[in-house]
């Protein structure tokens, strides 16, 4: 991959179903290239002006150590020693600038696709009946705008007039056209689409240099990017450190005279650069812009850094049922024929009347008619003089009338009202055969026939959700993480339970209105959690708001898009798990790699302490355990460690830890495991190996 | 019985009493906290300073208290010593000199108790009764008031109120201190400590000579030293001399009281906050330090490689013989672990390593199991950090007892840290860097050095031991280590209560199967390892140049 890539094609263009993931660990992201580091070298070089330096207090003391060393190798002409240092020194800071230049670039890549998309357009702005052109930036809210087949929409709107469908790929990176028409839930358009076909009204919503794009564009470049609460946190407690280390050495030189050891300027900056945590003050931030980085990969768009990490904070996820939980639609699951009418013949008169039902629950008839029955499926030219009748919403029943035969399958009322017309009766078994099926969460669709022997009733299909592949294990998988999962559905609460137990959510709300949906979100919060949910609907946007993480769907209104947090550009609602995940992510590869940092000390110690002072006390020497070469080569050997250890540990502040779900207990074990123990272990093969290396060079003793 | 099982057993014996103390003691400081009822005697109090013990404060007042109060127990110790020659039972002492006056005031408000200055040879019945004494009980007092508040900002949520300083300050006084100092002079007094407030008392020795032997109130004080950490001893011998610490009995009864309320306290803790067992998440961090500097120090004491000491079987040099290594050693290990200070053995008579461990207790901030109040408020400032960062890794902003532990926290928690080991290290710094200070020490090279580091050390964590040998009366010494002990006491509390006021105000999050577990054993295993790689990290480089560089020699 090279960092011009643009975003579309890095999509997992996923259906949204959460049983084809990636598998364990699947919050991965874009490979490291080493090639990126050598692109952002002017970049890094860039920013070693002191007035961006200051902002990352360990590199800003790594840089002022810098200097110095360099300023006393001047003053000591002659002395490799000093020289060797200062390089050392500044390649440290040039490797921790270009951890986050290289990070920065990968967003940079995706801003530059994104300006391409914002090309000047030209408005069509309506003025009573006329129509004016203007240029898109002197679009102000409220201003209405027609565009038509290959117009770019000049701004971010709703429509309020027409239905167009829209090529969005500029943003979403999806190739298929979407449909945006007036009122309802898909009434969002956003700016630098563009339409395919007919003709729309728009109204703009949002000020030019504010539009999605704009705001896009500022996102994955980061020059909105603002440090997070916990990153702040992190960066005064290494701070703080760095302080300590300071005193720690800054004191030391009058306790070294008094020894009658008196140390260099040089080996005093390169133990200090050793002692402060350099690895992770180096990361930290190509941490944090690449954690919103993996989420622009998913096409998710965070709106600020906070919202990421309060989604690894989430403890109550909102889930919607319909195209999150279960498939869109309902289908056929069983044919339960009334006494006298065996299966095969409900099958088959389900199966003709379905056929004019173009609807997913009546395609779902004829596959299940076919599985079950081996029920081949007839077309509808195949029969001749058939009379086909089309499920419509207002008669609620389909069907065919063919050789003097009626049949008709639809809602139990209307099948009823059917039968009862044509002087028919309905046994007590129907009745009691929907009431069955309703009470286990299901739809019951009556299928009748009308024929020489009068109308009656067949016998009942059972529709029901069908839970999409995966998700009991994806429920499980967030229960071992601390999160509770609340489904939430329109059905009556009979139905949702039925659901909710099959796909293992541990709580439902039924018959949801928003206003409920508000109340739930705020009783969880009252009680300290953080809750997550998705929306696309105008009505959801007091919710979307109110919730800690909320991601809007991109095919959403533009008030839900403006509520939430996030948007996610595929529309997808189960995103909201891998969302969490990477929020998780980001603050365990922190962690990880603070551990790391502070534990790689204790061998730094052991390389130099020996190194200064064995000359005062030859009894120090004993802790010369990894029984480096010479003093100078154990000083040099701990700053080429400490240096080239944030070059190794890019590629994973760029990836982030690997992350499974499992149980704080365990994952603490296990991050400990490696970057603790590993933290302790490392620097001493690594400084030995450095320090085997120097001996090899020539000239040096 | 070889002495290193008799030396086991006695370890045994104090885990068990210490163990049997733990329940009742820490539930009666957790009912006495929580109690809404006022005794008598403390309604009068609270009538005379003036104080509405029903008022809740927030962090700020907290401050204002101790420190008021601190500020004024300064002053009074400081005046009643510079006219002590015009009080009566001053035993003919004079006026004691301004700085050492200022020393001996600051240590002990401190709960310092630093000494430079012989108490049998300084100070008359009054001021080592009526102004050192109370001092040992107030001054453990305020540093238990100040880790109740911490506790309460735990404990409470949406609120800034920590509770009523002169209320926690009087009931830790009359319904804790004083209660159990009464009970332990007894006991001393029967086990052959001295009371009384008479005159030198002239002897005879077995050569006819005269000899004048002091003598006072003793056994009153010596309890409350032990008792409240303080360590300030009624003779300079400390508890090596015989009226203070007559036998090995009194020796382990002594170590007893030093550690009782500090690791009682944790029992408290986790009462309050609702959870016992992370309260004993605490005292498991606390017991592994404390018991591995034991067992570290024994042994560094036993194999000593010294021929002399050899043929000895153990370092005996600066020991009593009443008392020998083993209990020496745990004596210098629990004394230095807390911020205590009383010896009954001398520090920098100990191998290299043994007194480097002294250091090396004091540095990791006197919080295994610390000093009254200030060692559990220490090791939960540890424990904020611990959670920070292995919060991180498990992927939750961090959160402790419910709180999390977001920028502000971490702030405070950070500059706490960072305090002690600035005072220490830059007043030695500075020490060293002069050219009189270091007349003072007793020994040259990387002995001299820990002596002036020891000394340091000492002050800002508030310990009070010395490595005998340095001369610390010198106006140099006495001014700076008095500044050391106010900066180490009194700033690292400014940001303990600033923390307590911002937890107290949070809403508790619920606690689920992502939050790190802080009452599990791994939790109490990190807590240790972040104790001695954070702080024990600061110092390696100075101790490199002392104990380290003279051991290894």
């Amino acid at each position: 991959m090279t960092t011009a890539t643009p975003i579309r094609s890095q999509l997992p263009q996923g259906d949204g179903n959460p049983g084809q993931g990636q598998g364990p660990g699947r919050v991965g992201a874009g490979v490291f290239d080493p090639v990126q580091l050598w692109r952002s070298l002017p970049d890094a070089l860039r920013k070693l002006d002191p007035r961006v330096m200051v902002k990352s207090p360990v590199m800003f003391v790594v840089e002022i150590g810098s200097v110095l060393t360099t300023v006393f190798a001047f003053d000591t002409p002659g002395q490799w020693f000093g020289w060797a240092i200062a390089v050392w020194l500044w390649l440290t800071v040039i490797f921790a600038n270009l951890a986050e230049a290289v990070a920065e670039g990968r967003g940079k890549a995706q801003a530059d696709t994104l300006r391409k998309a914002k090309t000047d357009t030209v408005a069509r702005r309506l003025v009573g009946d006329a129509e004016e052109q203007v240029p898109g930036t002197d679009l102000r809210i409220g201003d209405l705008v027609v565009c038509e087949a290959g117009d770019v929409i000049p701004g971010d709107g709703d429509v309020v007039e027409g239905v167009a469908s829209v090529d969005e790929s500029a943003i979403t990176g999806e190739s298929a056209p979407v449909i945006r028409e007036s009122g309802g839930d898909r009434s969002a358009v956003t700016g630098g689409t563009k339409v395919l076909s007919d003709r729309i009204v728009v109204k703009i919503t949002t000020r030019p240099g504010e539009t999605f794009i704009d705001r896009m564009i500022g996102l994955v470049e980061g020059a909105a990017r603002q440090k997070t609460p916990n990153e702040i946190a992190l960066n005064i407690l290494l701070a703080s450190l760095t302080v300590v280390f300071l005193l720690a050495v800054v004191t030391l030189q009058p306790f070294a005279i008094y020894a009658h050891a008196e140390q260099t300027m040089i080996v005093l900056v390169a133990l200090l650069v050793c002692l402060i945590p350099t690895t992770i003050g180096a990361l930290l931030s190509a941490i944090g812009i690449a954690g919103m980085d993996r989420l622009v990969q998913r096409n998710v768009l965070a709106m600020s850094g906070r919202a990421v990490e309060a989604a690894g904070d989430v403890s109550t996820l909102l889930l919607d049922k319909t195209g999150t939980i279960t498939l869109g639609n309902r289908q056929a699951a069983a044919f339960v024929p009334v006494p006298g009418t065996t299966a095969a013949e409900l099958a088959d008169a389900a199966q003709m009347s379905s056929l004019a039902d173009e609807t997913p629950e009546g395609r779902s008839v004829v596959v299940l008619a076919k599985e079950k029955f081996g029920l081949r499926e007839r077309h509808q030219g195949e029969l001749a003089g058939a009379e086909w009748v089309p499920f419509t919403a207002q008669t609620r029943m389909s069907g065919v009338d063919v050789d003097g035969r009626k049949v008709r399958k639809g809602a139990t009322g209307s099948v009823v009202a059917w039968v009862h017309e044509r002087g028919g009766t309905v046994p007590a078994d129907a009745q009691r055969l929907t009431d069955e099926i309703s009470q286990a969460g299901g739809t019951p669709l009556l299928v009748a026939v009308e024929d020489a022997s009068g109308a009656r009733v067949l016998g009942v299909i059972h529709l029901k959700d069908v839970v999409k592949e995966g998700m009991r294990e994806r429920f499980d998988e967030l229960r071992r993480m601390g999160i509770r999962t609340v489904m939430i559905t329109g059905d009556n609460p009979l139905t949702a339970k039925a659901i909710a137990d099959e796909a293992g959510v541990d709580d439902f709300l039924a018959e949801a209105t928003p206003e409920d949906k508000m109340a739930l979100i705020r009783r969880e919060q009252a009680g300290g959690k953080l809750v997550a949910m998705t929306g696309d609907g105008t009505n959801d946007a007091p919710a979307l708001a109110q919730a800690d993480v909320g991601v809007a769907m991109n095919t959403g209104t533009s008030a839900a898009k403006e509520a939430g947090n996030m948007v996610d550009l595929d529309s997808n609602p189960t995103k909201l798990i891998e969302i969490v995940e990477i929020g998780k992510q980001l603050l365990i590869t922190r962690g990880a790699l603070t551990t790391f940092s502070i534990a790689n000390d204790v061998a730094k110690y052991f390389a130099i302490i020996p190194a200064m002072f064995a000359v005062a006390y030859p009894g120090l020497d004993k802790l010369n355990v990894m029984h480096l070469h010479s003093p100078q080569s154990a000083i040099l050997s701990a700053i080429i460690f400490n240096a080239l250890i944030i070059v190794a540990l890019v590629p994973l502040a760029l990836r982030g830890v690997r992350y499974r779900p499992m149980s704080a207990d365990r994952m603490l074990r296990r991050n400990l495991a490696i970057y603790g123990v590993g933290g302790l272990i490392a620097p001493f093969l690594g400084i030995k190996l450095i320090d085997l290396l120097i001996t090899l060079i020539p000239g040096i003793r | 019985m070889s002495s290193i099982s008799a030396d086991a057993l006695q370890v045994l014996a104090l885990i068990v009493a210490l163990a049997l103390a733990y329940r009742p003691l820490g539930d009666y400081m957790a009912a006495v906290y929580s109690s809404k009822e006022h005794l008598r005697a403390e309604r009068w109090i609270y009538r005379c300073v003036g104080a509405d013990p029903d008022r809740e404060m927030r962090w700020p007042a907290y401050l204002r208290g101790v420190l008021a109060f601190s500020l004024v127990s300064v002053l009074f110790l400081y005046l009643l010593q510079r006219v002590q020659n015009h009080l009566p039972g001053s035993l003919g002492f004079a006026a004691v000199t301004p700085q050492q006056a200022f020393n001996t005031a600051a240590s002990f408000v401190t709960n310092t108790n630093w000494q430079s200055y012989s108490g049998e040879s300084t100070m008359g019945h009054v001021v080592q009764t009526g102004g050192l004494a109370v001092q040992n009980f107030v001054s453990a007092a305020v540093g238990i008031a100040v880790a109740i508040a911490l506790v309460r900002g735990f404990a409470r949520s949406r609120t800034g109120e920590l509770g009523n300083f002169w209320a926690d300050l009087v009931r830790t006084t009359v319904r804790i201190l004083l209660p159990l100092a009464f009970l332990a002079a007894i006991v001393l007094v029967a086990c052959g400590a001295i009371e009384n407030f008479g005159n030198w008392h002239d002897v005879t020795t077995l050569s006819g000579a005269h000899q004048g032997m002091p003598v006072g109130g003793v056994a009153s004080q010596e309890s409350i030293k032990e008792l409240g950490t303080n360590g300030g001893g009624f003779f300079n011998a400390n508890s090596a001399h015989p009226f203070e610490n007559p036998s090995a009995f009194t020796n382990l009864f002594e170590i007893f009281l030093i550690l009782v309320i500090p690791f009682s306290l944790t029992r408290t803790f986790g009462r309050m906050v609702g959870s016992i067992k992370q309260g004993y998440a605490i005292l498991a961090a606390m017991g592994i330090i404390w018991l591995g500097f034991v067992v570290l120090m024994s042994w560094t004491e036993y194999a000593h490689p010294g021929a002399a000491l050899q043929a000895a079987h153990a370092a005996m040099e600066g020991k009593e013989q009443r008392f020998g290594v083993g209990s020496s050693s745990l004596f210098a290990t629990s004394t230095t672990l807390t911020s205590t200070g009383a010896v009954d053995a001398f520090h920098s008579s100990f191998t290299a390593f043994g007194g480097g461990l002294t250091l090396l207790s004091m540095m990791l901030g006197e919080i295994a199991p610390g000093g009254t109040g200030s060692g559990l408020y220490g090791m939960l400032i540890m424990a904020v950090i611990a959670v920070f960062i292995a919060g991180l890794m498990v992927g939750r902003t961090p959160e402790y007892l419910g709180k999390k532990i977001g920028g502000r926290e971490i702030k405070f928690a950070a500059c706490y840290i960072l305090i002690t080991p600035a005072v220490a290290l830059v007043f030695t710094a500075i020490a060293m860097a002069l050219p009189t200070p270091v007349h003072s020490a007793l020994n040259p090279g990387a002995h001299g050095f820990s002596e002036v580091l020891y000394a340091y050390t000492s002050a800002a964590n508030n310990n009070g031991s010395a490595f005998a040998g340095l001369n610390a009366n010198t106006d140099w010494f006495n001014t700076t280590t008095g500044i050391a002990t106010l900066l180490g006491r009194f700033l690292p509390m400014v940001f303990v209560l600033a923390l307590a006021g911002s937890l107290g105000q949070q809403q508790p999050v619920p606690v689920g199967a992502g939050t790190l577990r802080t009452e599990k054993p791994l939790f109490a295993a990190l807590l240790v390892g972040a104790v001695l790689i954070i702080t024990g990290l600061t110092y390696f480089p100075a101790l490199a140049l002392g104990p380290i560089a003279e051991g290894l020699s």
